[in-house]
Parts: C-alpha cells; sequence; structure tokens
C-alpha cells in the first residue's frame, strides 16, 4: 500500500460504518444537514442508479427519486461523514451497473424488479 | 529556519474536514534537506543556503562533487536546489530541514515541472476554437490568420501559435496546508500541484500572504 492510499484509508469510513447496498436498491440515506446553529437529519429515499470507485476513499453513489414529478439525482459520497446511515428500503436485482435507463422511464416503466427471496 | 524543503509529488486523494466537507489534496513528501552549503556576502556575493534532496550512490558521483559534499560532511545528493535567505539566518552545512517548518494551515506556494505535452497545436495549447469538422470546410484544427498585412508587415511578438506545451516550470500560489506529518515526512496541501506524480517539487511560504 502506497503512502496515498494509507493516508487516504486513515480518513475514510472503515469497515461496518461502509454503508451497505447495491446498485438497484431503493435506499434511504440519512444525511445531516447544518441550517444555521441547528443541524438536523434529512432523509433521501430514491433508487440507487450507480455506484462509483467501489470502497475506496474517493466512492460516491448516485440515489434518484422522482419529487414533483421531476426526476432529482443526488451523488453523495460514501466516506462522508454527514451521511448517519443508509436504510435500504427494498433490495432491487439490477441486471446492469449503472441504470442511467431510468433517466429516460416514467411512472411504472422507471422500476427496478425486487430481489426474489431464495 | 528556512522557508522552503524540496519534495516529491505522492499524488492526489480526498479527505473530509470536520464540518463533513468534501476537499481535494495532494501528497508530498518533502525532505529530509540536508544543507550542502552556506553561501554568504563575503563569498559568494549573495545569501543563500543550498540543500540536497534524497541519496545518491556514491559511484556516480564525480570527483569535483565528492569535494563538494565531504566539505559539508553529509552524503551525496541527488538534488541540488538553492533557497535565498537573510544574512542572519544561521543554518550551516550539514543541518537537517524537515517537514517541521510548516504547520497545519500554513499557506505555501509549490514549484514544479508540468507534465509535457510535447509540440501542440493552438487548439490544445492556446484554446483556439478551431473550425468546423465538416460541411464542405477545409478549415479544421489551423490557428487562422496571424495579423494583418502590408502595415504592420510583421507578426506581433507573444502571438499565439503551436509550440512545446507542457514540461517547463509551474508554480501554484498560495495553497493551504491541510495536514503535516513529520514522521513519514509528509506534507498535506489543499489542491493540486504541478506535475506528475514522483516529479520534484519546491514547497516554499507562500509569497502573496499568509
Amino acid at each position: 500500500m502506497n503512502l496515498v492510499e494509507e493516508y487516504a484509508k486513515k480518513h475514510a469510513k472503515t469497515g461496518d460504518d461502509i454503508p451497505k447496498f447495491n446498485v438497484g436498491d431503493t435506499v434511504r440515506v440519512h444525511y445531516r444537514i447544518v441550517e444555521g446553529e441547528k443541524e438536523r437529519v434529512q432523509i433521501f429515499e430514491g433508487i440507487v442508479i450507480a455506484r462509483a470507485g467501489a470502497e475506496s476513499p474517493e466512492a460516491t453513489f448516485t440515489v434518484r427519486r422522482i419529487a414533483n414529478k421531476e426526476g432529482v439525482e443526488r451523488v453523495f459520497p460514501l466516506h462522508s461523514p454527514r451521511i448517519e446511515k443508509v436504510e435500504v428500503a427494498r433490495e432491487g436485482a439490477a441486471r446492469r451497473a449503472k441504470l442511467y435507463y431510468l433517466r429516460d422511464r416514467v411512472g411504472k416503466a422507471a422500476r427496478v424488479k425486487p430481489k426474489h427471496r431464495t | 529556519m528556512l522557508n522552503g524543503i524540496l519534495g516529491r509529488k505522492l499524488g492526489m486523494t480526498c479527505i473530509f474536514t470536520e464540518d463533513g466537507r468534501w476537499i481535494d489534496v495532494t501528497l508530498v513528501k518533502a525532505g529530509p534537506c540536508t544543507v550542502i552549503q552556506r553561501k554568504t556576502q563575503d563569498s559568494d556575493g549573495y545569501e543563500a543556503v543550498q540543500v540536497g534532496f534524497e541519496d545518491k550512490k556514491e559511484k556516480n558521483v564525480n570527483k569535483p562533487m565528492t569535494g563538494h559534499y565531504a566539505k559539508s560532511g553529509a552524503s551525496p545528493k541527488s538534488v541540488l536546489r538553492e533557497f535565498r535567505v537573510d544574512a542572519a539566518n544561521e543554518l550551516k552545512a550539514g543541518d537537517e530541514i524537515t517537514s517541521e517548518i510548516f504547520k497545519t494551515g500554513d499557506r505555501v506556494d509549490v514549484q514544479g515541472t508540468s507534465k509535457g505535452k510535447g509540440f501542440a497545436g493552438a487548439i490544445k495549447r492556446h484554446g483556439f476554437s478551431g473550425g468546423p469538422g465538416g460541411h464542405g470546410s477545409h478549415f479544421h484544427r489551423a490557428p487562422g490568420s496571424i495579423g494583418q498585412s502590408a502595415d504592420p508587415a510583421k507578426v506581433y511578438k507573444g502571438k499565439r501559435m503551436p509550440g512545446q506545451m507542457g514540461n517547463r516550470k509551474v508554480t501554484t500560489h498560495n495553497l493551504e496546508i491541510v495536514d503535516v506529518d513529520t514522521e513519514k515526512n509528509l506534507i498535506v496541501v489543499r489542491g493540486a500541484v504541478p506535475g506528475a506524480n514522483g516529479g520534484l517539487v519546491v514547497v516554499k511560504t507562500s509569497v502573496k500572504g499568509s
């Protein structure tokens, strides 16, 4: 491991602190935001349509949701200390790594098949 | 105390600040450097400190330089650079300079050699727009007109044209030091630093402000 990775790992989350979820899952991201003096937790719920950088310190993931009939996407850094937790509301069975095709779909077509229980 | 140090750019990564913001940082392996010579007004006509960085095999050092290193009592170095100092500076040959000279929050200038792009055209080198790709146009990536006609009957100096791009000395000013690890000789600066990973950089106290 070189010095750069070593340094970055020291500042990133480790083990169980790293949120666990997959592309296609519907997640609830508990994100701490600061409003003036107060701090509160905001929840962003949507489908994970992309993950980048695996679990590396630079890793991010993209969550898409439909808000007021308008598609909204947010990119979260996986290791951000502002992310309190990522709840998996529904597991999805995605057949590809990036679900960008969901952007072109509306309503019922913009769904991900639920994962079959075994 | 010296206001600068030699180092190698290790690479970039990201960390999070205490309030949770993502910042991009560059890691520099800085020092340890050894003072090889203290140049003075009396002997050299100016005040400076010559420092060496990274050891060099003795068999690769020629006779004149062997004598130079022997005078300082230090092992031969592969990189030699000078820093101008005040006459009152008390550094002497053999002194060590480590990343301790900087602390978190300091502002520094980082100088390096930018990545060479070779002989580049005006589009890549100066951001010219270029012509249409098709529709009967034969004007693609050429620089276009470079001036007027019989008056002034010359091309003005400094006219932006194709030529060597990169591989020259570049200084990035006023970077913030995020972290200093004296054990590993690491300096972590916020933002990017010129040059490729593994390239030689000079980290100096910022000239633009504290």
